[in-house]
């Protein structure tokens, strides 16, 4: 009885987090079996609330507001119509884009071992933790870079022509809270030495943004990966220019391909 | 000269009816059927509930960070976690704005303390009897909270002020003051305890 009169007595400081690592620990465990506590423990919570009221300030800016309306609305699944025509692509088929950026991502992974094993072969007497440190750093970068693109609700956006063959495709993987986008495409004609593809994003309102510049390579594949774009922009759709090899700021040519989100 | 070619023209005819954001109007719609609205992803509902709670959460994170666009920062990820995971709000209990400004102190001293979120939304359980949804109640709460914690001894307002909007654990508060963890320990919990009673008074 003792020990409950000691953990009731804790209970605010548990309530603010107040307490330290063990007695924190303790607290749990007891509230976790005792439901006079955990009642207590609710209404100091709601004691919280109150001091809480008490910080009364200005009100929060109109572009907080927009900012979450459009981060909500990024928030639902980005699908385009989804054509079920293109099999020929191989590495693009229903699962296909996520195991093209696993192996996108492999590959980078690999390439990035060897250079660094390369690297630690040199310095092997300055020993062997910078290499480790340098590896865990540059795995965290690219598990950061990639992890928004499998988040929960992320869906990529297919946009082709629609004749042809093999059908051009492309797929563009759009977290518009972060700005981050990925596109992988395949079967792209080849360009004259002076041309290349752009991406744009096709916002809401306004005028397409450039989202990068490729040439595809000799199977007609292109890869973009986080071009520079502004967090929390509303996407209605993508699209691929040609243009010439520098890139425009605004798209000179017809689209070829075009993928809207739906 | 290559002249400009704009998509948009070009999307006019493909892109149809794009859904236009819609804001119905919500009226005095009650905290709950708003939490089901926005299980039934309504973004209006969110929107709604964001109009009537969002400057007690800024104003609970600003007090907490004294930064404007870490305090927004904040604003912005609660609601966002209330637009993901609305079953998580206990409407048994309490309401609405209690709970979220619970929450908007945790959060933001999670942010000043530049930690990960300790706490998950649906582990935030309380009850209290003022009702946050009423303007009124809340006008009347606010003023006995302001009457208390102005009579409120300097040293016990100041303790329990850097617990809760400062986030320091008692023995850095201990440690601060130079009085004992007994003493500090009594002193946040009478504090609580008289916003209580003034409140029900």
């Amino acid at each position: 009885m003792a020990a409950h009169e000691q953990f009731a007595e804790d209970l605010a400081l548990y309530a603010l987090d107040a307490l330290d690592g063990s007695q924190k620990a303790a607290v749990e465990e007891h509230v976790e079996t005792c439901a006079s506590c955990r009642s207590e423990l609710e209404s100091l919570r709601g004691d919280m609330a109150l001091m809480a009221l008490s910080a009364s300030g200005p009100h929060p800016p109109q572009r907080s507001r927009d900012r979450l309306m459009s981060a909500i609305a990024a928030d639902r699944p980005v699908i385009a119509p989804e054509r079920e025509t293109v099999s020929s692509g191989g590495w693009f088929g229903r699962l296909g884009w996520m195991a093209a950026a696993l192996a996108l991502l492999a590959g980078a992974l690999l390439m990035n071992n060897a250079k660094e094993k390369n690297a630690a072969l040199q310095r092997e007497i300055a020993g062997l933790q910078t290499k480790t440190a340098a590896q865990d750093a540059e795995l965290e970068r690219v598990r950061r870079e990639f992890a928004p693109f499998f988040a929960p609700g992320i869906q990529p956006v297919t946009i082709e022509v629609p004749n042809g063959h093999p059908q051009p495709q492309g797929k563009a993987i759009y977290v518009q809270s972060s700005g981050k986008l990925l596109f992988l495409a395949s079967n792209l004609p080849a360009l004259p030495e002076d041309k290349a593809y752009e991406l744009w994003v096709l916002p809401i309102t306004g005028n397409p943004l450039p989202a990068g510049v490729f040439r595809p390579d000799n199977k007609g594949g292109g890869i973009v990966v986080n071009p520079p774009l502004s967090a929390g922009v509303a996407a209605k759709g993508f699209a691929i220019t040609v243009e010439p090899k520098e890139g425009s700021a605004a798209p000179t040519t017809k689209p070829m391909m075009v993928g809207l989100v739906s | 000269m290559a002249r400009p070619y704009f998509l948009q023209e070009e999307l006019r005819g493909v892109a149809g009816a794009l859904p236009q954001d819609a804001r119905s109007e919500v009226g005095e719609a009650s905290d709950l059927s708003l939490v089901s609205r926005v299980r039934a992803r309504d973004e209006s509902a969110i929107g709604a509930l964001y109009d009537r709670y969002s400057s007690l959460v800024y104003a609970v994170a600003l007090r907490v960070l004294g930064d404007t666009g870490a305090a927004e920062d904040v604003l912005q990820e609660i609601f966002l976690q209330l637009w993901r995971k609305p079953a998580a709000f206990d409407s048994a209990r309490g309401s609405m704005g209690a709970w979220l400004s619970v929450i908007a102190r945790n959060r933001a001293i999670d942010a000043l303390r530049k930690r990960k979120p300790e706490t998950d939304i649906e582990d935030v359980v309380l009850s209290v009897e003022t009702n946050f949804a009423d303007n009124a109640d809340r006008g009347r709460a606010l003023v006995k909270i302001r009457e208390v914690m102005s009579t409120m001894a300097g040293p016990q307002r100041s303790v329990l002020e850097m617990a809760f909007f400062e986030g320091l654990t008692h023995s850095e508060i201990a440690e601060k003051t130079g009085e004992p963890l007994g003493t500090i320990k009594t002193r946040i919990r009478a504090g609580l305890l008289s916003l209580r009673a003034a409140v029900a008074g």
